[in-house]
């Protein structure tokens, strides 16, 4: 995919030029959020993501980082009154996802999201995964054979349940359900698969095999995950991304952003000073 | 959290700013123990005082036992507090610093045998001093330990400008006891011992450069190993008063 190697509209007085040695999958410009109440949750948040790489959003609760998550795929759209100004650029077509004339059920087929909590179908292992593919229109039974074993490979899965694709989702442990959730997100091959706080809910061996799986992901997909968990937004992204308040405070390199955060704000927040 | 206007106003006073704060005077107090070794070694030297010489000797065993407490400390953090920015620079530093530090101890523990074989040999005719170089390291090693206590970059620059000076010293002292040996063979016994002294604390003072390197790196962020002094110089002063004139909570850029 050939997005372009940008000049992306970053706000300047955040940080991380290093992105424009990437190829920039979407641009964040100017992007404020009301919510239907009149609470301004996001103000004039401009960042972009590199194509496949891990971007991850930190900050406290609520300092808005869900709240741009679920802009990507219009999630806030499911709820009246609430309120988009800005926009978020998608490439290499440059679609906005936030214009008046775009269709949220297209563009969330263009991004997947995963939640916190593991959210399997009460269907089948395989049907869980089939799901999209068959919302879709795909009908060959082959194709959609191959599809969910590509997808179940990919999230690390298909190796423990190939001989129980029939059984219920629900039997899954925590970690398998949450990477059944991801074959799931895998499956419609999207081009940004977005996190929100993907292992909140999960011990710490299933949180390494999410991690991992990530780390192999990120090769093939544009990834932006939101996460509470610091050691792990520094164990998994390229890019980091600390907000506050409803602003970007600092964007950057993960590197950088761990050792040597540019703003006072972040490295409080970053060493656990703030109070 | 302040929750207002996006400052955060005031810091924790948790376990662990007191953990980072011992570590920090624990480095402190371990190099003010080496500046004195370093201070009494050359003294012995000079004055021949063979009871301060076996007093440094045995000193070295409490710098040591230092280390190995500051060693386990950094491990400690990492392993149970995962520090980040300038509390991860703060560890990175401190367990670099300490081993340096620790081989300053070493250099004047081998400039007090040096001292105490020097009595023995007891040298006739002129004997070269080593009281300059001594005192130079020395003040390399209180200016670099001080840069760390004060989190002074410009007193770090000092060292490593004082560190030209100390390897002058350092040839100027090798040629006056080349010479001494070659006009005198039976100097060579003593003399030989001078320059394996001399050695000691050229190397103790490379130790206190590589302290301050250390320390701008802990304040700045930025490696300015293996970069000449000039060009050190100037990253250092841009980074400092880029910082300076922007106040805390204004966007910085690299």
């Amino acid at each position: 995919m050939d997005g372009p190697i940008v000049n992306a509209p970053l706000r300047p007085d955040v940080g991380a030029t290093s992105i424009a040695e990437e190829t920039v999958k979407a641009e964040v410009r100017e992007l404020s959020f009301f919510y239907g109440s009149g609470m301004q949750a996001l103000k004039s948040v401009s960042m972009s993501l590199a194509e496949n790489k891990v971007t991850a959003l930190i900050g406290p609760s609520g300092c808005g980082k869900s709240t741009l998550l679920r802009c990507f795929n219009r999630m806030h759209d499911l709820y009246p009154g609430n309120r988009y100004d800005g926009e978020i650029i998608i490439h290499p077509d440059g679609v906005n996802v936030l214009g008046p004339d775009v269709d949220p059920i297209e563009m969330r087929m263009r991004m997947s999201m995963v939640f916190q909590k593991p959210n399997p179908f009460p269907k089948s292992i395989y049907e869980n995964v089939a799901y999209g593919l068959r919302v879709r229109g795909v009908k060959r039974a082959g194709l959609i054979d191959e599809q969910v074993e590509r997808a179940l490979t990919d999230s690390a899965l298909w190796g423990e349940v190939k001989d129980r694709l029939q059984d219920q989702a629900y039997n899954l442990s925590g970690g398998q359900q949450q990477r059944l959730c991801i074959a799931r997100a895998l499956a419609v091959e999207p081009e940004i698969l977005l996190f929100d706080e993907p292992t909140s809910a999960l011990d710490p061996i299933a949180t390494a095999s999410i991690e991992e799986l990530i780390a192999e992901l990120r090769n093939r997909v544009t990834i932006l995950i939101v996460t509470h968990n610091m050691q792990q937004a520094a164990r998994v992204s390229d890019y980091t991304a600390f907000m506050y308040l409803g602003e970007l405070v600092e964007f950057g390199d993960a590197d950088d952003f761990f050792t040597n955060p540019k703003q006072k704000r972040t490295e409080d927040y970053i060493t656990g000073r703030y109070g | 959290m302040s929750g207002q206007g996006g400052e955060f106003t005031s810091h924790f006073s948790s376990q662990f700013n007191q953990e980072l704060e011992n570590l920090r005077s624990r480095v402190l107090a371990m190099g003010t123990v080496v500046e004195k070794q370093i201070g009494d070694a050359v003294t012995a030297l000079a004055t021949g005082n063979e009871n301060m010489a076996r007093s440094v000797i045995g000193g070295d065993l409490h710098v040591n036992q230092l280390e190995v407490y500051l060693d386990e400390e950094c491990r400690r953090i990492l392993a149970r507090r995962q520090p980040a920015a300038g509390d991860l620079r703060l560890v990175f530093a401190v367990i670099k610093a300490v081993t340096d530090i620790e081989r300053i101890g070493d250099s004047a523990k081998s400039v007090a045998r040096m001292a105490i074989k020097l009595i023995e040999a007891k040298p006739t005719g002129t004997v070269p001093s080593l009281a300059h170089l001594g005192e130079l390291v020395r003040e390399m090693v209180q200016k670099a330990i001080g840069a760390f206590a004060g989190m002074d970059v410009n007193v770090a620059l000092g060292v490593e400008r004082a560190d030209i000076a100390a390897d002058d010293e350092y040839r100027s002292v090798m040629r006056a006891l080349t010479t001494r040996m070659t006009e005198d063979p039976k100097a060579i016994d003593w003399a030989l011992n001078l320059i394996l002294a001399a050695r000691a604390l050229e190397r103790a003072g490379d130790h206190a450069k590589n302290i301050s390197e250390y320390l701008i790196y802990l304040v700045q962020g930025k490696d300015v190993r293996h970069v000449s002094l000039e060009d050190r110089e100037r990253q250092v002063q841009d980074r400092a008063s880029r910082q300076s004139t922007q106040p805390a909570d204004e966007p910085r850029n690299t």
